[in-house]
């Protein structure tokens, strides 16, 4: 085992503070350290997108980052967006237009489209299948995603 | 999979990761974005035993002005920065437009010029781009600086002329030339995922409105980026019509450049698609080249 590195890093609000091997997935620390485990790991090689969270503000693969490299920064994952009770209007958008099955993939969307609708916030469909063209879902395709995004859109421009 | 077990190191000046470097010579891997890097880590196809990271190193991370109206560009500015930046946009246009189609959101965000320069993979499009631009890279160790131009850079598969004590620092492009059309396209099974075959294309036009001068760089194409040599005697010094650029295609596609078969294109389809993208790029930057007139 290689030596323990000390990160101190703001989940979601929260300041944590862990010692982590140097090899350790942001990913993985996310769900094994700290017990968020709405950030899924699917393809861990970039390419699925189910991993996506915010670092410091912008959407990154989170099994493409290791933990110690999040030091003294800011993440932001789906547990972060709203809670069961007050949603996001994104999750909001994506429960109304039924745009998820199994979910899976569904926090790596989220994610991905919180920045995306904040600097695009009336998107054709053209962009909006651009933005979500680095996350895959395998239930449904993706007309209903799309549409989760138009309404989303709506609603945050309201 | 999960990487295996490394030394990491986080230097906070340049001078710091040289030393590092030079100290741990091939067993050590700079670790820019880490979008290359870390997935090959993750299936431990790459297992270096060092990891010098430059990500805290903000002096790395800039794109500048350069006197004459070319630009420099810090090997730590990320995809997303570039691909943002107004001064690249007047300056680089052909790199204004390659930024978006390069992998996704989620990869730009993260991954950085240099980086992907480095990486000397044979279908990224700043590879190529880089090439049709005449770009040119520095180069620092501990013990000299150097400047290798972008068309000596590239030795093959994965393969660049970086020592392993070297780091690459900057990237300087030259003024985009007058009169100069740009195009870079590429066909993909799904959007921002590697080419099946691409190009990046640029062309100047002579004062009879002739071509002057033509770069055509294919990606996916062979172990390294695929300069359109026999293309490009085709179309220099004469005038521009569709049978020239349908000419030039055809030399193209079938003399300059060396693709392989794999599951997901035969040899002889990406020879196809390079002729069809070919036309189409040089039609663009034909289009793109007139208003400059």
């Amino acid at each position: 085992m290689s030596d323990l590195f000390n990160v101190n890093v703001t989940v979601n609000g929260t300041l944590y503070e862990r010692e982590v091997e140097p090899r350790i997935l942001l990913s993985d620390f996310l769900r094994h350290d700290l017990g968020l485990t709405g950030t899924h790991v699917g393809c861990e090689h970039g390419v699925c997108g189910a991993c996506t969270v915010l670092f410091d503000g912008n959407p990154v693969r989170s099994c493409l980052m290791f933990a110690v490299q999040t030091n003294g920064h800011e993440v932001t994952t789906v547990e972060g967006l709203g809670d069961i009770d007050d949603l996001h209007p994104i999750q909001q958008a994506f429960w109304e237009a039924h745009a998820l099955q199994c979910g899976f993939c569904t926090p790596g969307f989220l994610t991905t489209l919180v920045p995306f609708l904040e600097e695009n916030p009336d998107p054709s469909e053209e962009e909006i299948r651009n933005a979500i063209s680095g996350n895959l879902c395998r239930c449904t395709g993706y007309q209903h995603i799309v549409e989760a995004v138009q309404l989303a859109a709506e609603k945050m421009r309201a | 999979m999960k990487p295996p077990p490394f030394e990491y190191y986080a230097p906070t000046t340049v001078e710091e990761a040289l030393a590092r470097l030079a100290e741990h010579g091939y067993d050590a891997k700079p670790l820019a974005g880490g979008q290359s890097l870390i997935p090959m880590m993750n299936f431990r196809l790459a297992q270096p035993s060092v990891l010098v990271d430059l990500n805290n190193i903000p002096d790395l991370s800039y794109i500048r002005p350069n006197e004459g109206g070319g630009l420099s560009i810090g090997a730590m500015a990320r995809h997303s920065m570039v691909e943002k930046d107004a001064l690249v946009a007047e300056r680089a246009p052909l790199v204004h437009e390659t930024m978006p189609k390069i992998a996704t959101t989620q990869i730009r965000s993260r991954g950085t010029f240099g980086g992907s320069l480095a990486h000397a993979d044979p279908s990224a499009e700043l590879v190529c781009a880089s090439v049709a631009l005449d770009g040119k890279f520095k180069v620092v160790s501990q013990q000299r600086e150097r400047w290798i131009p972008a068309n000596e850079f590239f030795l093959g598969l994965f393969t660049s002329a970086l020592e392993p004590e070297e780091l690459l620092v900057e990237i300087q492009l030259p003024p985009f030339p007058k009169r100069t059309g740009w195009s870079l396209m590429e066909i993909a099974r799904r959007p921002h995922d590697f080419c099946l075959i691409g190009v990046a294309a640029t062309l100047t036009l002579g004062k009879k409105d002739q071509c002057k001068k033509a770069r055509l760089v294919y990606l996916s194409a062979g172990d390294g980026p695929m300069v359109g040599q026999q293309a490009a005697k085709v179309l220099e010094g004469q005038s521009i019509s569709p049978e020239l650029f349908e000419e030039a295609a055809e030399v193209a596609s079938s003399a300059d450049i060396d693709p392989s078969s794999d599951i997901h294109a035969t040899a002889e389809f990406r020879r196809h698609l390079a002729n069809v993208l070919t036309r189409r790029a040089l039609e663009e930057a034909y289009k793109r080249a007139i208003p400059n007139i």
